[in-house]
């Protein structure tokens, strides 16, 4: 049985907002529904990686990519509420601007029986000029598993 | 040519460790991931020390993705700043005592990372070693080979590169 669009945004916003290590990045879901989502996170002392400057640790920044685009996965409306990340990469364009808040927005592009194609970007308060951008595949779970 | 006589072996080491340690206090989000790192020489080997709050998926439980990638890029910048920095220490051309997170160089800056999940993280501790396969004046590229249990069946690996900062002279 399908699900509804609400019902899935529904599962998957509280499974994200259960998730400890998200919680711990004091992460907010923002935007979820159709393979997006956007989700933000505010600076922290604790999330420093150089303390020269205050900027944020790039894997800081990581895990927000991560946890985004694992929810636009969530959110498809061809998977499943479950999803595990194969790969990431994520290019660095500048340091993002101490005591902002940072925002993703992931987009997962592409569907296959088994994975999940996603494309995401990383802003501060500045939003013209992206502080990072990724590119990962994640698992699709679906129901009955692999045929 | 006469040598210098060796020198104390405690006195190597204390500094070697206040050299790793003032690298490990200047970064409070090592802190808050609860990253040691064990030396032996040269060579480090990252501790993610297990805690609740790595946790990604409850249901399973495994760890999350972001602490994963950033247990990995934790232990590449690392690896590349103490190398950075093992000569100068060596050679006392760097003063240890007066090492503290303001005086200490800066350090390399993320360009790019890419990060491979090869199973899933189970909810106890992990390890990770960093090689840096080049070393050049303004570009790094760097290794990352993560494991649990068996150091042959890793569960997260991944390759960045990085801008290394301006030296003197």
């Amino acid at each position: 049985m399908a699900q509804g669009a609400d019902d899935k945004a529904r599962i998957a916003r509280q499974f994200i907002e259960a998730i400890p290590f998200s919680r711990a990045l004091r992460m907010q879901l923002d935007e979820i529904g159709n393979g997006v989502a956007v989700i933000s996170m505010p600076w922290s002392e604790a999330l420093v990686g150089d303390p020269k400057s205050g900027v944020i640790h790039g894997g800081a920044v990581s895990a927000l990519m991560d946890t985004c685009g694992g929810a636009a996965v969530m959110s498809h409306p061809e998977a499943l509420a479950g999803t595990a990340t194969i790969d990431l990469r994520i290019d660095y364009m500048r340091a993002a601007a101490p005591g902002q808040r940072i925002t993703a927005r992931a987009e997962c592009y592409h569907v296959t029986r088994s994975v999940a194609f996603v494309r995401a970007e990383a802003w501060d308060e500045d939003r013209a000029r992206p502080v990072a951008a990724a590119t990962g595949a994640f698992t699709v779970e679906r129901a009955g598993g692999r045929p | 040519m006469s040598r210098r006589p060796p020198e104390p072996v405690a006195l190597v080491k204390q500094r070697r460790d206040r050299t790793l340690a003032a690298l490990v206090a200047g970064v409070p989000y090592i802190g808050f991931l609860g990253v040691t790192f064990d030396r032996r020489g040269d060579e480090l080997t990252a501790v993610l020390n297990y805690d609740g709050k790595l946790i990604g998926n409850p249901l399973l439980p495994a760890l999350h993705g972001g602490a994963i990638a950033s247990f990995l890029e934790v232990t590449a910048i690392m690896e590349l700043s103490f190398n950075m920095l093992w000569d100068d220490v060596e050679e006392g051309r760097l003063d240890v005592e007066a090492l503290t997170p303001e005086t200490l160089p800066r350090l390399p800056k993320t360009i790019d990372f890419t990060v491979d999940y090869l199973r899933s993280g189970l909810p106890r501790d992990a390890y990770a070693r960093a090689r840096v396969n080049r070393l050049g004046r303004r570009y790094a590229s760097v290794h990352v080979e993560a494991w649990q249990d068996n150091r042959q069946r890793l569960f997260a690996q991944a390759t960045g590169h990085f801008l290394m900062p301006p030296r003197d002279g």
